[in-house]
């Protein structure tokens, strides 16, 4: 990224950022996962819902309003020197799904984390992903005293189809995490090998 | 035997959370008095903006942003001048919302006022809708390896 000539002080290039979206039921282990695999002890950033804020000038009748704030955690992970790659955990509670479409847009793609436990809980992610076309991977969390599924067992369950990747995980795990993420990396050029070759 | 409706001791914007570097000391989550509702306050510091304008409607979460300059903090709000000091490199939105305690939507207004004065750059991000690039697919990939 050579630029052909520069000021006084070359102009710093502004990496590429990409993000990967964590996403599961309530308590599945995503903060977890991010933790684990993530440069900076992971972040929380909050968004604002409010109900009739906008054009609202006099800040004086506002405390009515009920205003909700929405967390959302995330890690970093440099990738070299011109790639920044962020992770994203969903919001835990399904009625922020207006957050979800600001997190899938331009998404890599997203690691959908199961808790065999409460599988229940991830059904509104899978769909939500398929519907919005973002490539993603299913990642079943262990934890302990849940019983052993095998991927295909939790791929039936959950309804996912041929072709997308079931895995097992342990979010805890640094080395599984990655392995998870690179189970999804490689699944999105799998994929969009497939859809320029026909 | 009514709870108090407007106090909220532990929130957001009350002086930072614990453990977290808000630079200069100074918590540029407070903002006015203790008058005004703590939901209220978080839209004092755009003035009663909640929609960033210009520019700044084009900021994602994961836009990384970087200070032009060193530039003069005098005459600055502090919220702009904590925004320009944690950008000295590039970092995100989502990153300057958590590091600096201040909810995303106010973020995004107090950046679009620094783009439009100039005091900030972000990359000619392509739309969001668009899917990273193979090549860049391929480093993410080898980087995550690398881990």
């Amino acid at each position: 990224m050579a630029s052909a000539d520069s000021d006084t002080q070359p102009t710093e290039a502004i990496p590429h950022a990409v993000k990967i979206i964590v996403a599961g039921g309530f308590g599945a282990g995503k903060t977890t996962l991010v933790s684990s695999v993530s440069e900076i002890a992971p972040l929380s950033t909050e968004e604002l819902m409010t109900e009739a804020s906008y054009g609202v000038d006099d800040l004086g009748g506002v405390e009515e309003k009920t205003t909700t704030t929405v967390a959302l955690d995330f890690g970093r992970i440099t990738i070299g020197t011109d790639i920044v790659l962020y992770l994203f955990g969903t919001p835990g509670q399904d009625r922020f799904w207006f957050m979800w479409e600001e997190l899938a847009a331009g998404a890599l793609g997203a690691v959908v984390l199961a808790d065999t436990r409460r599988l229940d809980t991830c059904f509104h992610a899978v769909d939500f992903f398929e519907r919005k076309g973002v490539p993603f991977i299913v990642a079943v969390n262990r934890f302990e005293g849940s019983t052993e599924y095998s991927a295909e067992e939790v791929r039936e369950a959950l309804d996912v189809p041929e072709g997308v990747p079931v895995v097992a995980a342990d979010a805890r795990d640094r080395k599984s995490s990655k392995e998870v993420l690179v189970e999804l990396v490689t699944h999105v050029l799998r994929s969009r090998q497939a859809a320029m070759s026909g | 035997m009514t709870a108090p409706r407007y106090r909220r001791p532990e929130g957001p914007w009350e002086g930072g959370r614990e453990g977290q570097e808000t630079g200069g000391g100074t918590s540029v989550g407070v903002v006015g008095g203790s008058t005004a509702g703590p939901l209220v306050r978080p839209y004092t510091m755009t003035k009663g903006r909640t929609r960033p304008t210009g520019q700044g409607g084009r900021l994602d979460l994961i836009t990384l942003v970087v200070a032009v300059s060193e530039g003069e903090e005098e005459g600055r709000e502090p919220e702009h001048g904590a925004i320009l000091r944690l950008c000295r490199r590039p970092v995100s939105v989502a990153e300057i919302s958590a590091r600096l305690d201040i909810p995303l939507t106010v973020v995004r207004v107090l950046l679009s006022d620094l783009l439009a004065e100039g005091d900030l750059r972000t990359r000619a991000a392509p739309p969001v809708t668009e899917l990273p690039e193979k090549k860049v697919l391929q480093a993410v990939l080898d980087g995550i390896r690398r881990l």
